[in-house]
């Protein structure tokens, strides 16, 4: 499969990196130990991306398909249990539309953002999704979260997004805290250098407690290392959530064997810097240009600063293999269904997913649909179905225009991110969680209240648009707390912190429970979060045996 | 720090619109511009005022939306970025900063800041693709070997992300050094190469449609260029379209 999609995405123009020979280059990744991945410099999803947008537009100037920019999915209709049609707003009149249709498919990302702070871009949400949730549609796994480890640290409270260096940066980057909480101390107070201390002096702690996979241990267990060794007080900036991933012994490598393949004897070590510093910024150049702008250190000279941020949600709508929900003829592909990654998602497979999803299943499983409506026809807008599913987005857009509250959105957004982070996110137990259900609960009995929106609903509002994707976030969120809760074991993204492994070898790791836990979660929605009702889907395992991977 | 800022405010595609002057303080320098401008709104709507729209996405500099003519240049006074990337320090306590939308016929107003950019989607619809279908029967991707040098030259095109500095920083609103990215990076690789006359005569055919001035060699473009897009690019597409016409 993503041999095929290698193939596609380079006759669509892609350009992939291509080695001296002419042939695709490749380079290792998190969570492998071999060089297997295929590559597009630091931006292989951007250009992946580029590649499936200018696919698109091949098809727009053909006429097959009609794009509607700026506008919002904000209800889906049912006709005699099937999905017939949606309701959109134009983003910049306000006008509901109604757009009828054989089936329906959402490809509308994940929901990080219900973190508030996330990698994810700001107007990532997950109303469509949500929306097709409470009309039928299951929803599958919603605690499995990915945080990923390299992130640039938050900075202060008017933080609005976190930025996500390339994973690929871990690569050849090593990541390590000062071993003497005195150097900690140091260095936040800027009596020192994280450049001053010592080989001796540095705890590369991957290294060290996974010596097998070292820097590039799988993105969960990544992080929370990162955790860890910060709620220690390890943490390198003011805040004391940094940890350093640095670049001078790939510099180094990098410089020798360049020297070799130029014929330099005896380079000097300037020389081998040069020489290194070369290829370090050929291969990462972007990413390390994008990080001096925000943190104003260059990370040639300096380590860089990381710390984990919520990057991607394995979790998500239910489907079944042909990629259709629990509604008929509504389909879900790509980040917004929950297939694919299971508990936990390693490095380039939201690439694979979406590509495969989109170019090589569902254009095949949502024929098989299609042929048994070959005869129904256009299908009517003025039915009572859509009257009343525009009816409902019109009352909630005028509830929110009338509301005339005292707190603004980005208020909620952030106090549900809040605890979002502090109770669902890295680790989590289950006080925790109870607490979390309860307080999100509370946060949304006020947000309806007392939210504030200003401007009306016929014209550009943003305002508007992120009222109604926080009010989803506000239900969702108390649905993850309430996921996390059932699932009693660590699970890839997943960590309990009451199901750890007590000795040996793996003591402290997460701990799998696949005696009472093999199976997804899927949750049918009741009319309130609290309600809803689990459905287990068993995981069958026929051609692996199914054990904890180890990577010691 | 304490800044003055002038921003242009337009209720809708039809209003005139003007500069308003609104003050913001407590600005912290490792912010980023924009979210110095939310600070502002939350202001603005604690005040029973209404927001100024901007449009922003990604927010960190790949998806090109954050169209906004800083201090008269596009995404502001530093290089290499879009508005999003650019830091609260590059300015001092005392600041007045002028905020404008990016402005070319091409690209009409909507909102406050908000530009409607959809003429580089449909420069874009005119030929800023390969014709291969997504079926997944493609030949193997190493049958074709492209020099690493080729690869390397139509990646450094495709890093364009369309936002349109090039459009607001030139003096004829011309798209060339978008129009010149796109044809680049297919006319680079052997697989773009077969539709290389029909692509070019294309997009430029719809470029001058939408209403976007000519080049005149000036280099404002490449200058703001967030993502250093080279005006050899335009150079390659000027080849492009003349031999493309001559075979006619």
């Amino acid at each position: 499969m993503s041999a095929n999609i290698i193939d596609q995405c380079v006759a669509q123009g892609v350009p992939f990196a291509r080695d001296y020979g002419g042939l695709l280059d490749n380079r290792s990744f998190g969570g492998v130990l071999v060089s297997r991945t295929f590559y597009a410099k630091g931006q292989t999803g951007q250009q992946l991306l580029l590649g499936a947008y200018s696919a698109m537009n091949r098809q727009i100037a053909r006429g097959k398909i009609t794009p509607f920019n700026r506008h919002e999915m904000l209800d889906i209709v049912k006709v005699d249990g099937k999905a017939r049609g949606i309701i959109a707003r134009d983003l910049v009149t306000g006008k509901l539309e109604r757009h009828s249709a054989h089936a329906v498919v959402i490809a509308s990302g994940g929901y990080g953002n219900v973190y508030f702070l996330s990698t994810n871009a700001m107007g990532s949400n997950a109303t469509a999704a949500w929306k097709i949730h409470k009309k039928g549609a299951f929803f599958a796994n919603p605690c499995y979260t990915q945080i990923h480890p390299t992130c640039i640290p938050r900075s202060g409270d008017y933080q609005s997004k976190l930025t996500l260096m390339s994973e690929s940066l871990r690569n050849d980057g090593r990541i390590w805290v000062p071993k003497n909480i005195e150097d900690v101390k140091a260095i936040r107070e800027g009596h020192k250098k994280p450049t001053d201390l010592s080989e001796d002096e540095r705890d590369y702690y991957l290294e060290r407690r996974y010596p097998a996979f070292g820097n590039l241990v799988p993105r969960d267990v990544a992080s929370r290392a990162a955790k860890e060794r910060c709620d220690a007080g390890y943490g390198v900036n003011a805040t004391g959530e940094a940890v350093y991933l640095d670049f001078a012994s790939a510099i180094t490598r990098y410089g020798k064997e360049q020297a070799k393949i130029h014929g330099i004897q005896n380079p000097t070590d300037a020389k081998i810097y040069e020489l290194g510093k070369g290829i370090v910024e050929a291969k990462y150049g972007n990413l390390f240009q994008m990080y001096e702008k925000i943190v104003d250190e260059n990370p040639y000279e300096t380590p860089m600063m990381i710390y984990p941020a919520v990057h991607y949600t394995m979790g998500g709508i239910w489907v079944d293999y042909n990629l259709m929900t629990t509604i008929p003829g509504c389909y879900a592909i790509g980040e917004a269904n929950f297939s694919d990654h299971g508990a936990n998602r390693l490095g380039a497979s939201a690439l694979m997913q979406g590509l495969a999803d989109g170019y090589f299943v569902l254009p095949y499983t949502i024929g098989d649909y299609l042929s048994h409506e070959i005869r129904t026809g256009k299908i009517p807008t003025d039915t009572p179905e859509f009257e009343e599913a525009e009816k409902s987005v019109k009352d909630r857009i005028d509830f929110f225009i009338n509301n005339k509250g005292s707190h603004s959105v980005d208020y909620y957004h952030k106090r549900l991110g809040n605890i979002m982070w502090n109770k669902c996110g890295m680790s989590r137990n289950a006080e925790g969680l109870k607490e979390a259900a309860a307080e999100i609960k509370a946060l949304r009995e006020d947000f309806y209240k007392n939210v504030s929106v200003p401007g009306s609903a016929d014209e550009l509002n943003s305002e508007l648009e992120k009222a109604g994707r926080v009010a989803d976030f506000l239900e969702l969120g108390e649905l993850f707390a309430k996921d996390a809760l059932v699932r009693e074991e660590s699970c890839g993204g997943h960590f309990r912190e009451e199901s750890v492994e007590e000795d040996g070898e793996q003591k402290g790791e997460a701990k799998r429970n696949d005696a009472e836990f093999a199976f997804v979660s899927a949750w049918e929605f009741k009319g309130e979060p609290s309600d809803a009702v689990l459905h287990k889907e068993q995981l069958e395992f026929n051609e692996i045996e199914l054990k904890q991977r180890s990577y010691k | 720090m304490n800044l003055t800022l002038k921003i242009w405010r337009q209720k809708g595609p039809k209003d005139k619109g003007s500069m308003v002057d609104y003050k913001v303080s407590d600005i912290s320098e490792h912010m980023s511009f924009l979210e110095m401008m939310d600070v502002l709104n939350e202001q603005l709507i604690s005040e029973g005022k209404e927001p100024v729209a901007f449009d922003h996405d990604c927010r960190e500099g790949i998806c090109g939306s954050c169209s906004m003519f800083i201090n008269g240049e596009a995404h502001g006074p530093d290089r290499g970025i879009t508005t999003c990337q650019l830091h609260m320090r590059m300015f001092k306590d005392g600041d007045t900063i002028t905020i404008e939308p990016f402005r070319a016929k091409a690209f009409p107003v909507i909102k406050d800041l908000v530009v409607d950019r959809s003429s580089f989607d449909r420069i874009q619809h005119a030929g800023g693709y390969i014709s291969v279908n997504t079926y997944g029967n493609t030949q193997d991707a190493n049958a074709i070997p492209i020099s690493k040098y080729a690869a390397d030259e139509a990646m450094d095109a495709a890093t364009c992300i369309g936002c349109g500095a090039c459009v607001a920083s030139c003096k004829n609103a011309s798209a060339m050094l978008f129009v010149g990215a796109k044809v680049s990076q297919y006319a680079l690789l052997p697989q773009g190469r077969i539709e290389a006359v029909d692509r070019v005569k294309n997009m430029v055919a719809q470029m001058d449609l939408e209403g976007f001035g000519n080049c005149t060699n000036t280099g404002a473009c490449e200058i703001e260029c967030p993502k250093g897009i080279s005006l050899e690019n335009i150079a390659r597409m000027n080849r492009e379209y003349l031999s493309a016409n001559i075979k006619d």
